[in-house]
């Protein structure tokens, strides 16, 4: 028996080769898969049906029958016949684009902070904590400031490239000032982060001054908001969403080694160093691109992953693509309330919904699970 | 197996290994041993690719560690930390399932031979009850079973252990070195262990390698290393060394 265990001087040379072939056929896989599939596909019907619900509601009184034909109207151009132009124009790009918009950013937001919670060991991170959103707008503004925000390459608007950048240079300015003794400490970081954000806030309030036409209002680029958003938005998010998750879905598997300490995934056969600066760059990518078209939104990417961490447990096959799902969700309800909470259709800046419904959830964090975090 | 020639390794500005070379052959069972800050963790952190060195060679099977590719250095070398703390709450199965890491492709999920492999490292380990546990909530000692398990599952022909058994109580280390002695005798499993515990050391390693100050005092067959003097010389402790006679071995009783 024992030496079925380990031959192993020049086993795993022939195990490999016997593995690739064999890697579907366990039928316990298998069933793991349909099981799952069911789960994933009832995910998408609820954050369908969401979508439907929400865009129903708003000042302008749409009825769900006339939205679910104009939703149709793609497949069957025939349904569309007889609708109001503005009607159909406030339903399919207005809230629609709004609606997809939400849901991107969300997602987008909530993987970024399960990436940097996985990577940085670190339950209190994500972007908003860790200052890389507020980096990400400061970089947006200036670029807008210097008037290339309109800026294309290849057919995708730069602006995103712009937030990257800023994203980049306010984490590398975290990490050096939240390094104590050459070790990264939980709470150091994140006190790093809010310093950081907290004085590229003010730029951002400086560079609004400086131009009170071209750059957006403090407001947006501080609290976050979603609208005024159109499909134009939308597809400026996509590719790169795309770049950075794909990413971040490729090294899953190394995340859940990552969270075992540098030391033993090194010595597990995993490329430490290079792997974690592949997934903080599309970490900070994924969360640039959403801040480009959003502004700062806080606390999503802080509370789901742990939400769906408890739900799921922490392997992060599993975790990443329900993190986004449940990120698109949450940001989507977050945006509803946003703009149909106050009356006569004002509205509140999304990332003032989610710091109320995230705010207590840090507390939370703090205060019960001390030892978690290790303070 | 391994070969060290004139290592010398450390940290900016201070050297913890000044210049040590020896060799290691398949099939061997070495303890390390040797006072705090000796060098023993310094050592296998260095052999296992984890820091790099200042100057010197480390070669594992042939080949330069630091031109080995990660995962292929993992095929070569398993190791049990010191102490291992995960954040996450992940099941010990799962933790042992790591192991196989290094001889995954990307896309697999896990197979029938990976299953097989992770339940024998379980069962040698004895961590089966486990399985279900998860990693956060269980015993210093329990947590160090598991690590074992996760070594014994990547299927290396060296493993490197660093006080891998500190947390256990004596039943479970004797447990655990019968079984390696075990592996280390029918399947020519090479095993390098730091220990503290010179007496379990003089039980089941057939060579010992004396650390001190970064050199090697001696390095040589367990019976030639456990004597008085040089135990006196590496630990500057009054120490007196018996033969017992029903297990044939060497043990040491340091004096108050």
């Amino acid at each position: 028996m024992k030496s079925e265990i380990r031959n192993a001087g020049n086993r795993w040379r022939a195990d490999r080769t016997a593995q690739k072939s064999h890697w579907l056929s366990v039928s316990n896989f298998r069933l793991c898969c349909t099981v799952g599939f069911f789960y994933w596909l009832a995910a998408l019907v609820v954050i369908g049906l969401t979508a439907f619900l929400t865009s129903g509601i708003g000042s302008f009184e749409t009825p769900y029958r006339i939205i679910w034909r104009l939703w149709l109207s793609p497949f069957h151009p025939s349904w569309a016949e007889g609708i109001d132009e503005t009607v159909r124009y406030i339903v399919i790009n207005v809230r629609l684009a709004r609606i997809c918009l939400a849901l991107t950013v969300g997602g987008a937001l909530a993987l970024a902070g399960a990436v940097y919670q996985g990577v940085l060991l670190n339950p209190l991170a994500d972007p908003f904590t860790l200052g890389v959103s507020t980096g990400a707008a400061f970089g947006a503004s200036l670029y807008i400031l210097f008037g290339w925000g309109g800026g294309h390459l290849l057919g995708m608007s730069t602006l995103p490239i712009a937030a990257f950048v800023g994203a980049l240079a306010a984490l590398y300015l975290v990490y050096l000032l939240g390094r104590v003794d050459g070790r990264i400490h939980t709470t150091t970081l994140v006190l790093a982060g809010i310093i950081v954000s907290t004085f590229l806030s003010a730029w951002i309030g400086v560079l609004k001054s400086l131009n009170e036409d071209s750059v957006s209002t403090i407001v947006f680029w501080v609290m976050g908001s979603l609208s005024g958003k159109s499909w134009g938005h939308v597809l400026l998010v996509l590719p790169y969403l795309a770049a950075g998750g794909t990413m971040i879905i490729y090294y899953a598997r190394e995340l859940d080694l990552l969270t075992l300490g540098d030391v033993q995934a090194q010595q597990l056969g995993v490329n430490v160093q290079q792997i974690r600066f592949r997934l903080m760059l599309a970490a900070s990518l994924v969360t640039a691109v959403a801040v480009a078209v959003s502004g700062v939104i806080g606390f999503v990417g802080l509370v789901v992953p742990h939400l769906v961490r408890l739900a799921l447990g922490p392997h992060h096959r599993r975790l990443l693509p329900a993190v986004f799902l449940v990120g698109a969700l949450l940001l989507l309800l977050s945006d509803t309330l946003a703009r149909s909470f106050l009356p006569n259709g004002q509205e509140l800046p999304v990332g003032v919904v989610t710091a109320i419904l995230g705010g207590p959830f840090f507390c939370y964090l703090m205060l019960h699970r001390k030892k978690y975090l290790q303070l | 197996m391994i070969r060290v020639e004139d290592l010398w390794c450390g940290y900016p500005g201070r050297s913890v290994l000044k210049g040590i070379s020896f060799q290691v052959e398949r099939g061997e069972f070495i303890g390390l041993l040797g006072p705090n800050g000796s060098g023993k963790t310094t050592l296998l952190l260095t052999l296992s690719g984890v820091i790099p060195f200042q100057s010197g060679q480390v070669e594992v099977m042939q080949q330069p560690i630091l031109q080995l590719r990660h995962k292929d250095r993992a095929r070569r070398m398993a190791v049990v930390g010191q102490e291992s703390t995960v954040r996450f709450p992940f099941e010990c199965e799962e933790v042992v399932r790591m192991g196989r890491y290094p001889h995954q492709n990307r896309w697999q999920l896990g197979n029938a031979i990976d299953a097989k492999i992770v339940k024998k490292a379980m069962h040698l380990t004895d961590t089966e009850a486990l399985s279900d546990r998860l990693i956060t909530a269980i015993s210093g000692g329990e947590r160090q079973r598991v690590s074992m398990a996760k070594a014994l599952a990547q299927e290396t022909p060296i493993l490197l252990l660093d006080e891998a058994t500190s947390a256990m109580d004596i039943h479970r280390k004797l447990q655990v070195f019968r079984v390696l002695n075990t592996l280390n005798r029918d399947e020519g499993l090479t095993v390098i262990s730091v220990l503290h515990d010179i007496n379990l050391a003089a039980l089941f390693c057939r060579r010992l390698l004396l650390l001190k100050e970064g050199l090697i005092l001696a390095d040589d067959q367990t019976e030639k290393v456990m004597t008085s003097e040089t135990l006196k010389r590496v630990y500057d402790a009054e120490v007196l060394v018996h033969e017992v006679a029903e297990t044939g071995k060497r043990q040491v009783v340091f004096l108050p």
